[in-house]
């Protein structure tokens, strides 16, 4: 018998993928995403509930299909696409959920949560590499960042009272490549980049694709404890802007908190509160623990994430409009199906074909 | 399927032969994470090699090509890469593309025929391996870490990029604080000062601190305390020596006759100088005196004999300290006693 694999968060970039990619794999039995909204992919053999997270019903779910893997990999990183309300309670609320119900599933082996390098908040004066022994600085100064912290509390908490459940924390540096879209991805999407005047933060980012293997091996392996999932090297703000193609505007004072107060009153400008301190101190953490004892080796550097995101930029000017691609993408999935179910003559032959279409999937 | 009679034992005992497999003892982590610090440093170097051989090698542009010359053509490339972001940077930040082209050649000028630096002892450099650079501190605006840092970069081949750990005072203030990363500066603290040692670099220290570059005139090259002896708890656990290294003419850059602390305490600075210049003269005194230089690269205190352990003994690490504050403070006496005047 396989593995029996439980992902919340299947609509967003990381669950998505970790699913898609499981599906290939058979060493996985069953795969089960949990999400309120429409997967990111048309699933072959995902089962997917959907259900909400928060609600107390999850425990049955866990309980019902006796899962020995869940991947908590729900997290919402952008404070701009559901508002801060929502994405409090889905962040901390939902894993508050997620973990007390795992907490009471026996069959329960292994648990792995997408956490974020954002838990040691940017301080100007703090060592040049985060580690994972390092906690945070200063109290939490961003939504985003109370979110985490909470995230992370709740998984230490799990981790105590379920001791024979091996625990994986996943601290991600910002994602970016070719598809995935985030707080950042978007920052760095911008014609015009404003930045604060004065300050030029080393940065640093996980190639989408070293990302979703991380969360693959996570799912599969035993590794244990809290690991960094970044790149090796790091680059200045600057330059990340630079080689992206956008124009740097150091129009922000110099100065995190005014910054935010100004940001607050220009709705126009697309720069989230919790990006701010980042865009003043930066943040760059060690991927040691990741290399020695989560035995992964990053295949991109910093600098192949950028490139590929420079790519993404570059064709979007020349691809059709999305929504045309959107009724492309429709009408070939239906073809297939139509073709599909034309050829169903034959028993146990699923198949299936969707485009991949890149862009527009949000990070979870 | 046909396991299905033994119960749902079967799962975890599959899952945990597979867990036995990959376990790792804390030892064996310990050692390969020194191994990862060992090598990241030649990493870092194949990373810039690979690096810069994939920056693009465009056609030139109108301009560059209306440029007859040479200097104005290498300014023209210069801007051209800054544009584009075609350069670059190590993952302390340190930005050899800006620091080659502007950074040094302009303090070249100061450290060459402003301050003539007169560099000593250059032997008691490890060719191989890390090493501390302890220095006294002077000067009201640190001139010395910025002349030791290009003494390193100028005359020790094997090191082209010194380390210099700078106080948090500087990682607050705008500009400055992203120019001295781009520098290879990094902040003062054990976590980074042990992981430079540790991939076998060249760090500069300045354990006086504030107390040591804010002090009176009158006060001039006596050494101040040395902190907690942190530096020596950093050399001890990763092994590196200790290099004590005197600079002389510091001292005379910006005399210091009297603190306005209230000022000081207004502006949330550690001093408040009160100079023949500044603040009489406002910003002209900021310009240094011209006095001439002399750093002195002292015989270095080797910790390697002494196990890992010693870091947390308070009295091996203040009979090191000691040591290397004497070695210090006699370089400084005799390098005064053979100096003629302040400015020759």
């Amino acid at each position: 018998m396989g593995q029996r694999i439980l992902i919340t968060g299947t609509s967003r970039f990381l669950g998505g993928m970790l699913a898609k990619r499981l599906e290939s794999d058979p060493d996985v039995e069953t795969i089960i995403g949990v999400d309120t909204d429409p997967p990111l992919f048309e699933f072959e053999r995902v089962e997917i509930v959907r259900a909400d997270i928060r609600n107390p019903l999850f425990v049955k779910v866990l309980q019902a299909t006796g899962v020995d893997t869940v991947v908590h990999a729900n997290v919402v990183t952008d404070e701009l696409e559901i508002g801060r309300g929502l994405m409090k309670e889905v962040n901390v609320i939902g894993s508050m959920q997620v973990l007390a119900a795992c907490q009471k599933a026996d069959t329960l082996r292994r648990v792995v949560v997408r956490s974020s390098t954002e838990v040691y908040g940017s301080e100007p004066d703090t060592a040049a590499f985060f580690t994972e022994e390092m906690g945070p600085e200063t109290s939490a100064k961003s939504g985003y960042h109370r979110d985490v912290l909470e995230v992370e509390q709740y998984a230490r908490d799990f981790g105590r009272r379920r001791p024979d459940v091996s625990l994986c924390v996943l601290r991600y540096a910002n994602i970016l490549g070719n598809t995935v879209n985030n707080p950042m991805s978007l920052y760095l999407g911008q014609p015009v980049v404003p930045t604060l005047l004065g300050f030029d933060p080393r940065i640093q980012f996980i190639h989408e694709d070293d990302a979703v293997e991380v969360l693959v091996h996570a799912a599969k392996s035993d590794a244990q404890g809290i690991f960094n999932v970044a790149a090796d090297d790091a680059v200045y703000l600057s330059q990340a802007i630079r080689l992206a193609g956008r124009i740097q505007v150091p129009l922000l004072p110099p100065s995190p908190a005014l910054a935010a107060q100004i940001l607050r009153v220009l709705p126009f400008v697309q720069v989230p509160l919790n990006l701010v301190r980042y865009l003043a101190f930066g943040r760059v953490s060690d991927n040691t623990r990741l290399k020695t004892v989560f035995e992964y080796e990053p295949r991109y550097t910093v600098l192949d994430a950028i490139h590929d995101f420079a790519l993404k930029k570059r064709a979007e000017r020349i691809k059709p409009e999305p929504a045309e691609q959107q009724w492309e993408d429709d009408l070939r999935r239906f073809i297939d199906r139509k073709l599909a179910e034309a050829a169903d003559a034959g028993p146990g032959m699923s198949h299936s074909t969707h485009g991949d279409r890149p862009g527009g999937h949000p990070d979870g | 399927m046909a396991d299905k009679h033994t119960g749902a034992r079967v799962i975890p005992l599959a899952q945990e032969q597979r867990r036995k497999a990959r376990k790792v003892t804390p030892n064996e982590v310990a050692a390969r994470a020194r191994a990862v610090a060992a090598s990241r440093r030649e990493a870092r170097a194949s990373r810039r090699r690979a690096e810069v051989a994939r920056l693009p090698r465009g056609r030139p542009g109108p301009i560059y090509g209306a440029l007859a010359d040479p200097r104005l053509r290498q300014i023209a490339r210069f801007v051209r890469r800054r544009l584009e972001g075609q350069y670059v940077v190590d993952e302390y930040g340190y930005d050899e593309d800006l620091v080659d082209d502007v950074f040094a050649p302009l303090l070249d000028v100061l450290y060459e025929k402003y301050w003539r630096v007169e560099v000593k002892g250059l032997e008691n450099i490890p060719t191989r391996g890390p090493a501390l650079v302890c220095a006294n501190h002077s000067g009201v605006l640190p001139w010395d870490a910025v002349m030791l840092a290009l003494a390193i970069r100028n005359e020790v081949p094997t090191h082209p990029v010194p380390r210099i750990l700078a106080a948090d005072l500087l990682w607050r203030v705008p500009f400055l604080s992203h120019w001295a990363r781009k520098a290879g500066i990094t902040v003062a603290c054990a976590a980074d000062a042990e992981r430079l040692l540790l991939e076998g670099e060249i760090v500069g220290t300045f354990p006086e601190g504030f107390k040591g570059i804010g002090k009176p005139f009158s006060e001039r090259y006596r050494l101040q305390r040395f902190g907690r002896g942190g530096f020596v708890e950093v050399a001890l656990r990763t092994g590196a020596r200790i290099v004590p290294v005197g600079i002389v003419g510091a001292e005379e850059i910006y005399p210091m006759l009297g603190d306005l602390t209230p000022l000081a305490r207004l502006f949330g600075l550690p001093y408040f100088p009160v100079t023949p210049g500044f603040p009489l003269l406002g910003p002209l005194g900021a310009i240094p005196l011209p006095s001439k230089w002399i750093i002195e690269f002292g015989p270095p205190v080797e910790v390697d004999d002494l196990s890992a352990d010693a870091a947390g003994d308070a009295m091996t690490i203040f009979h090191i300290g000691d040591a290397v504050r004497d070695t210090l403070q006699q370089i400084l006496y005799r390098n005064l006693m053979e100096r003629r005047s302040w400015f020759w």
